[in-house]
């Protein structure tokens, strides 16, 4: 099991870092990730918001409705430990 | 299991550190405008100063301040305190989760009473992210069982 | 050397993201294949806040120079990108919520067979 567990970590992983030679280089500014909706998001949120922390603006204003979803995700997390663990008194 | 060893080091660094977690929390909170922080970062500080007390007494110290019943109730209030503020906004006039439509509520301008609204959100995130810890680490660490069952067990909880 | 020096950071992720694979499936242990889950999670997160990265950057606060009024040009160049940010603070509080339920399950399967092992565990299914 260990020596298959082996082969297999080693022939994805040179399958993982064969597919790393198309990725956009470390620090480059001209990446996909950095210039198609980022560049609004910079621009325009201290004037739009008038809060200066541009990841806090972007992850309670313009992505609200996200962080809505994920406080749901974690109230759900919390709420099935005490369902899985809690047992009633007899 | 989490039994109480007693000593005085550990049990005295531990009084003198949590009001300043407590305190460093609240300012995370609310200097997420203008520094890295938010209601995740601070929800989380918050909890880690009750999880401290529960490592450095024991798990019946850190209920007697924090009870189930005001746990439950704090992780409600997070989500509500979201969801409220997208309903009062739509009881404007506007969007789900628009906050520029606040400034009928508070007597700002509507740019600036964007702040206001994501101030809101914040803190009821860092409610339910608090909460949550809380109360995950308190029925990990004693298993679900009640009181008596761990006393029945040989184990001071 | 120039294909090494401008790469290496995913080479970095890939190595931690293949010791998280390894332990989840290899080892026998319950608590440690969850172990190895949170190492994955763990490498994923780096590999996206390393795509936002840009050569000469700052943090994504807008800075506000002494003496200058409001109406300063904000250039997308200076600031570091914040939305991979944004995406991997959810994530970090999903990874949280994952292991607390993890560790529920882990103590229920405890209470019914008494071991967490895993091969112990399907011996005694039968």
């Amino acid at each position: 099991m260990k020596l298959i567990g082996m082969m297999m970590v080693i022939i994805v992983g040179g399958l993982l870092i064969v597919a790393s030679e198309d990725m956009p280089d470390w620090g480059d500014p001209g990446s996909p990730a950095s210039i198609h909706v980022s560049p609004r998001y910079i621009e325009k949120s201290e004037a739009e918001t008038s809060v200066p922390n541009m990841v806090t603006a972007v992850l309670a204003d313009y992505r609200g409705y996200d962080t809505l979803g994920e406080t749901a995700v974690i109230f759900t997390a919390g709420v099935c430990c005490v369902l899985l663990l809690r047992r009633y008194r007899k | 299991m989490i039994e109480r060893i007693e000593d005085v080091i550990i049990e005295t660094l531990c009084r003198f550190l949590v009001p300043f977690m407590q305190l460093f929390a609240l300012y995370v909170v609310a200097h997420g405008h203008y520094s890295p922080g938010g209601g995740f970062q601070g929800g989380c500080i918050m909890g880690a100063s009750f999880i401290l007390i529960c490592v450095a007494y024991d798990i019946e110290e850190a209920k007697r301040r924090m009870t189930e019943n005001l746990n439950t109730i704090f992780c409600s209030v997070g989500v509500i305190l979201f969801a409220g503020t997208g309903l009062v906004s739509i009881a404007l006039g506007g969007n789900y989760l628009d906050y520029s439509f606040l400034h009928k509520i508070i007597p700002v301008d509507p740019v600036s009473v964007r702040s206001h609204g994501i101030l809101i959100i914040e803190i009821g995130v860092g409610f339910t992210v608090m909460a949550v810890m809380i109360s995950i680490f308190l029925n990990v660490a004693s298993k679900g069982k009640h009181e008596d069952e761990l006393k029945q067990d040989g184990i001071h909880y | 050397m120039e294909y090494i020096i401008s790469k290496y950071n995913y080479w970095i992720y890939i190595t931690l993201m293949m010791i998280g694979f390894y332990a989840m499936f290899a080892k026998k242990n319950l608590v440690k294949k969850i172990v190895g889950l949170n190492i994955f999670q763990t490498a994923i997160i780096l590999y996206f806040v390393s795509i936002a990265a840009k050569k000469g950057a700052t943090i994504p606060i807008v800075l506000h120079e002494h003496g200058q009024a409001a109406g300063y040009a904000v250039q997308a160049l200076q600031y570091v990108n914040p939305l991979p940010h944004v995406l991997m603070l959810t994530a970090i509080v999903v990874m949280v919520g994952t292991f607390g339920v993890a560790l529920a399950f882990i103590i229920r399967i405890h209470r019914q067979y008494g071991t967490v092992e895993e091969d112990e565990i399907l011996a005694r299914e039968d």
